[in-house]
């Protein structure tokens, strides 16, 4: 068994982040220029789950659904309406600028696109110098420039890197500078948004066991949101799936894939086509019809309803609460 | 007796592809996308383009088409023989009458190929009327039942609504149904799921499935998604740095891969049907510059069985048997490439 996994049962299983009745709502305007609120998109819409230390939850749905919102909410880094976020037993949602400035130091992200993260003016040693510098972890300019070198060699680049620019590098090296940069303040939880999506096949394996390396080597915590299920089911120890800013099931790893509960989850499951011609042959598919509705105007009662292939009457109205249906494993689905 | 069993078993081979170059000049020098490319597509046959970004699939589908960017890229050689004629020796005005009755194809991003100012029904009456293919019915007549046959729910309505309008997995639809409009007998589908969730990815390849079964159409889809192939394809072409590495039937490709690059891609993936495996097994290093490839073989210095030659010599593409083809010195010593669950 990998170190990873070692150091994964070893800590205990308590929450290092508790989101708690999130709710984001982001206003519609009429026109281009009158600021007259039409709407609202439900982007994120009573969501709760926890984050235990040392471990990845993955955080899957399809586009839309409300993953980023979600990581950004946890992060402060997009001011909830609704709800509690939890740090370490922390509300974040009542600090103010100054004391949150100094937990961010702790709770860092890595973006999906390599290509527009990185500020193109400056050199990969001074991206990831940056924040050392700013939170004044190291005030020596030499000593800094070490650090700089040591973490390019820890993310797998030479640290001869450091005088290059972002667009003199490929995509996964920049993914690299992307991690070696949240790494640079000893962060203890790393939101991981889509980190491999735009990244070749061939180098994606690259990135997702480096991630793993580094968590354990230094106790991390991840959210690691993705829509690709196989991605997902590899590096998580529990996973959240989302469908129109709702929860729709949560689950460790080998329950929520070898028993899926929630239609949504086994659609979603059934569509992934699995890369070898004579297992597909074999494989059953639930094609869902129809298409993800718009979070501003979502469906009433169970938001999957209207795709649902299992839907009655009641569904349509009424709004399923999560529900521990086995140990550990929480469904939102009242025909269940 | 031969000659029957023959007839019954023969598929004519649609589209030929045999040592095409496409190649780009930059300031850096020259880009060769298409770096010897060859290739079959047979009529019916849905076929797969395999390859990561930059290796040069859109290129090829681009030359098949006479559509290359230019004036920075070129064909500078090969074939193209399209139901017997080489598309390469064609004038513009006869190659014009091919692309979108003969051969049409559908892009990755369907917005950037819609025209924002027309109507849906518009866009598809337009290419009806350009190739004059109306028999009996009314061009409006016809774009109504297309997008009835792609299944666009409320398509009467539709018919007059601009693309921004539509999600992507609807646009996509529509191009789709664009593409059918002449009934082709080759469809270059570049990505086209790429860009939509798997949920509808799913319904825009199953229905893509569907109804070139139902008209005969042969596809060619172009994807760097192993699991898509797996599903749909009967034949898969892998290419690496501008050129066609291996070619196989899907089944036999996925269970007895013959080149180190297909393999290595077989091995990096997790799969949903297999148990976990602790660590993924990555192929190291990083695809080569198009303008600066190494010696021999372009994927030696990522290789895991590399021997001399490979730095040496470039491999053609050839003959292992039973229609299986690889560009690998080392093709047949390959250990048994079956992608094992350990
Ligand atoms: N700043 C914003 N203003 C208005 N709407 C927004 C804003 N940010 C996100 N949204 C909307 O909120 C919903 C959720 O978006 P979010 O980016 O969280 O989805 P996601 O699950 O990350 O999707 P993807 O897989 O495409 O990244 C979407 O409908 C999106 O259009
Ligand atoms: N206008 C251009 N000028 C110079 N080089 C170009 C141009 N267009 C494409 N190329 C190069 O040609 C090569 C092949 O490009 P192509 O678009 O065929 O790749 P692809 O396999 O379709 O990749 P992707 O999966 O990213 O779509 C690339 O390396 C690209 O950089
Ligand atoms: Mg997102
Ligand atoms: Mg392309």
């Amino acid at each position: 068994m990998s170190r990873t996994q070692n150091s994964k049962l070893k800590t205990q299983n308590s929450a290092i982040v508790e989101v708690r009745g999130l709710k984001k709502y982001f206003p519609v305007f009429s026109g281009l220029f009158t600021q007259r609120v039409v709407g609202w998109v439900k982007a994120v819409d009573d969501v709760s789950f926890s984050i235990r230390r040392g471990e990845t939850l993955g955080l899957v749905g399809e586009s839309g659904c409300g993953k980023t919102t979600t990581g950004r909410c946890i992060l402060q880094l997009e001011r909830v309406t609704e709800g509690e976020i939890l740090f370490e037993g922390q509300d974040l949602t009542r600090l103010g600028d100054a004391e949150l400035r100094l937990l961010r130091r702790h709770m860092q992200i890595v973006f999906q696109d390599p290509y527009s993260s990185l500020n193109p003016r400056m050199t990969i040693g001074q991206i990831i110098g940056e924040p050392i510098w700013v939170h004044r972890l190291l005030r020596d300019r030499g000593e800094c420039r070490d650090r700089v070198e040591e973490l390019l060699t820890l993310v797998g680049l030479n640290p001869l890197m450091a005088q290059r620019y972002p667009h003199e590098l490929s995509g996964g090296q920049r993914q690299r500078v992307g991690i070696a940069r949240a790494l640079a303040l000893e962060a203890r939880f790393v939101v991981c948004d889509e980190p491999v999506s735009a990244l070749d096949v061939s180098i994606q394996a690259q990135i997702i066991n480096l991630l793993e390396e580094l968590q354990g080597r230094f106790s991390l915590t991840y959210l690691f949101i993705a829509h690709d299920l196989s991605v997902v089911r590899h590096i998580s120890d529990r996973i959240v799936v989302m469908y129109l800013g709702r929860v729709a099931e949560i689950a460790d790893r080998v329950e929520l894939y070898e028993s899926p509960l929630h239609p949504y989850t086994q659609a979603l499951l059934s569509a992934v086509p699995v890369p070898d011609p004579a297992v597909e042959a074999q494989r059953e598919r639930v094609v869902l019809k129809g298409e993800v509705p718009s979070p501003m105007n979502p469906p009433s009662g169970c938001v999957f309803h209207p795709r649902c292939p299992i839907a009655v009457e009641e569904c349509g109205q009424i709004v399923p609460q999560l529900r521990e249906i086995r140990p550990d494993h929480w469904v939102a689905c009242s025909r269940v | 007796m031969l000659a029957r069993l023959c007839k019954i078993n023969f598929v004519a081979t649609l589209l030929e592809v045999r040592d095409l170059r496409t190649h780009f000049h930059t300031s850096q020098g020259i880009v060769r996308a298409v770096d010897g490319v060859s290739f079959d597509i047979k009529e019916g046959e849905t076929a797969a383009l395999v390859g990561e970004s930059g290796c040069g699939k859109t290129m090829t589908a681009l030359s098949v088409m006479r559509l290359v960017p230019k004036p920075q890229g070129s064909i500078v050689g090969g074939e193209i023989h399209f139901q017997g004629r080489d598309l390469l020796r064609l004038t513009e005005q006869e190659m014009r009458e091919i692309r979108g009755a003969e051969i049409a194809m559908i892009f990755q991003e369907p917005m950037t190929s819609l025209n924002p100012v027309l109507t849906i029904g518009r866009q598809i009456t337009e290419t009806l009327e350009a190739h004059e293919r109306l028999s009996r019915d009314t061009p409006e007549a016809r774009a109504l039942e297309l997008l009835r046959l792609v299944g666009i729910p409320d398509a009467n309505r539709r018919l007059s609504d601009y693309p921004h309008r539509l999600s992507g997995g609807m646009r996509q639809r529509i191009m789709i149904a664009i593409a059918l409009s002449c009934n082709p007998k080759l469809i270059l589908a570049d990505e086209p799921t790429t860009a939509l969730d798997v949920t509808i990815q799913a319904q825009i390849l199953e229905l893509m499935r569907e109804l070139s079964r139902k008209f005969g159409v042969a596809m060619m889809i172009i994807t760097h998604n192993l699991g898509v192939v797996a599903r749909y394809a009967d034949r898969v072409h892998v290419m690496y740095a501008g050129k066609v590495i291996e070619s196989a039937g899907a089944r036999d490709i996925y269970q007895n891969p013959r080149h180190p690059y297909t393999l290595g891609l077989l091995h990096s993936v997790p799969r949903l049907d297999q148990p976990r495996k602790a660590k993924l097994d990555p192929i190291e290093g990083q695809p080569p510059d198009l303008w600066n490839l190494p010696q021999g073989c372009s994927f030696s210095p990522r290789c895991k069985f590399v021997i001399e030659r490979c730095k040496r010599e470039v491999p053609p593409l050839r003959d292992i048997g039973a229609g299986h083809r690889s560009a690998c010195w080392v093709a047949e010593t390959l250990s048994q490439g079956k992608v094992s669950s350990s």
